[in-house]
């Protein structure tokens, strides 16, 4: 891990995380720290937890063993996982009203400027039900735009992207880590950004690990 | 808080009236368990007038079984729920929303068709204003009992029948005062304990279940 410690804010970070699965360890002693301007590329085998990973660092899993902890007040997280969060009855722009609404406000504008950018010009109006998976994948995206979170956990946001697509989040992504946000993501493609830090879970994996910090069980 | 619970109801209205069946489901289901009573016993209007007031309820109680279940479990299936959860607001909030728009969905047209089937039933048209009190104060607190077994169900595969088994016992009490409180009131005896404890059960149930549906929805 290379972090630069001066003026670089602390955005979140993780003490001796670990997780189990029905009794299976998948992974422990994960101390982590992710500061403002950082790109974490999560790695790791099918099932090696990275969704979960996501899940705790957001607060949706149990954090049983271990700590996640966000040093500073009002920090905004945006989490995009595997379900998006779409209703398939109500169309592009109403999904992203509602979503944005949660937590803040948005006006058809910003939102219509938003799917514009996701490159969903002219699906406005149309239902979520018509849109291709990539297309509703956009639609989900969209709401980076319009939300200011600092930190985006991201799960497989490249999934049914096309090769465009994947281009134009990437851009997205660099420009979120320059402007001081940082970002958790999970893909089995590659991030060609010269800032991104890998975190390759398979370290962390409970069982076959040989660092002595990790025992299978660990207790705080 | 206020603005994140108006935003849940506006959007599950929104839902309601793009798939108006979910609205309509319910309360045909509940007409035609009532028109089942009248075939199933007899149709003598004085044996059936004597047993209005239960059947009503029972089939009021059903028909909200019905549309529980579904009551978190679309938006755990697209994952909007998981952004209900993260959203900076109490999950209770979010569990008093998604049970008010479920109460008017499916108890609100039942008090309102309330009426029309008392007179079918031939329950004692003195009775009927207080067959609509007891449902207004009662079907509330079986879309806010319900909502603990529905957070509860959400994620389990095939959660209908267990929802029913672990809510139709916290059902009792209020299914015991609220055909009492319409059979006295067709007897024309006062009514107004029944309605007390009625209303007082709703305001124990609004009080207790957002918070515990709440908790459960996080599990």
């Amino acid at each position: 891990m290379s972090f630069i410690p001066s003026a670089m804010s602390e955005l979140m970070c993780t003490s001796d995380l670990a997780c189990e699965r029905d009794l299976r360890v998948l992974y422990s002693g994960l101390s982590l720290s992710v500061k403002a301007g950082e790109l974490w590329h999560v790695k790791g085998c099918n099932g090696a937890g990275k969704t979960t990973l996501l899940r705790q660092l957001a607060g949706l899993h149990p954090v049983d063993i271990g700590k996640v902890l966000y040093p500073q007040t009002s920090i905004k997280i945006i989490y995009i996982g595997h379900k998006l969060g779409l209703k398939e009855q109500l169309t592009a722009d109403e999904n992203l009203s509602w979503l944005v609404g949660l937590d803040g406000s948005s006006t058809q504008l910003q939102r219509y400027a938003a799917l514009e950018r996701a490159g969903l010009k002219g699906y406005e109006e149309n239902t979520v039900a018509q849109l291709s998976a990539g297309q509703k994948r956009r639609v989900a995206l969209a709401r980076l735009h319009l939300c200011k979170a600092d930190i985006w956990l991201l799960d497989e946001p490249f999934t049914s992207l096309d090769h465009q697509g994947i281009e134009d989040e990437q851009d997205w992504l660099n420009q979120h880590t320059l402007a001081g946000g940082a970002v958790l993501m999970t893909s089995h493609q590659e991030v060609s950004l010269p800032q991104v830090n890998i975190l390759d879970l398979s370290q962390y994996a409970g069982l076959s690990s040989s660092s002595p910090s990790s025992g299978g069980g660990s207790s705080t | 808080m206020i603005r994140f619970m108006l935003a849940i109801i506006r959007r599950d209205l929104l839902l309601v009236t793009r798939q108006p069946a979910e609205m309509i489901n319910p309360l045909v289901f509940f007409l035609l368990v009532i028109a089942m009573f009248p075939l199933g016993i007899s149709p003598e209007a004085s044996l059936l007038s004597q047993t209005a007031a239960g059947v009503i309820w029972v089939a009021a109680m059903l028909a909200t079984l019905l549309s529980l279940e579904l009551l978190f479990k679309l938006d755990h299936d697209d994952g909007s729920l998981e952004q209900l959860l993260l959203a900076p607001y109490p999950s209770w909030s979010l569990v008093i929303a998604k049970v008010f728009v479920h109460w008017l969905v499916s108890g609100l047209p039942l008090i309102l068709i309330s009426p029309l089937i008392a007179t079918m039933l031939f329950l004692p048209s003195e009775a009927v204003p207080t067959l609509m009190l007891s449902l207004l104060l009662g079907t509330p607190t079986l879309s806010l009992l319900g909502a603990i077994g529905a957070a509860l169900v959400t994620g389990v595969r095939g959660g209908g029948m267990l929802l029913t088994l672990l809510i139709l016992p916290l059902y009792v009490p209020v299914i015991i005062f609220g055909a009492s409180s319409v059979a006295a009131a067709a007897q024309g005896m006062p009514v107004d304990g029944y309605m007390a404890l009625l209303a007082a059960m709703f305001v124990f149930a609004l009080m207790i279940t957002p918070w515990a549906a709440g908790s459960a929805l996080k599990l």
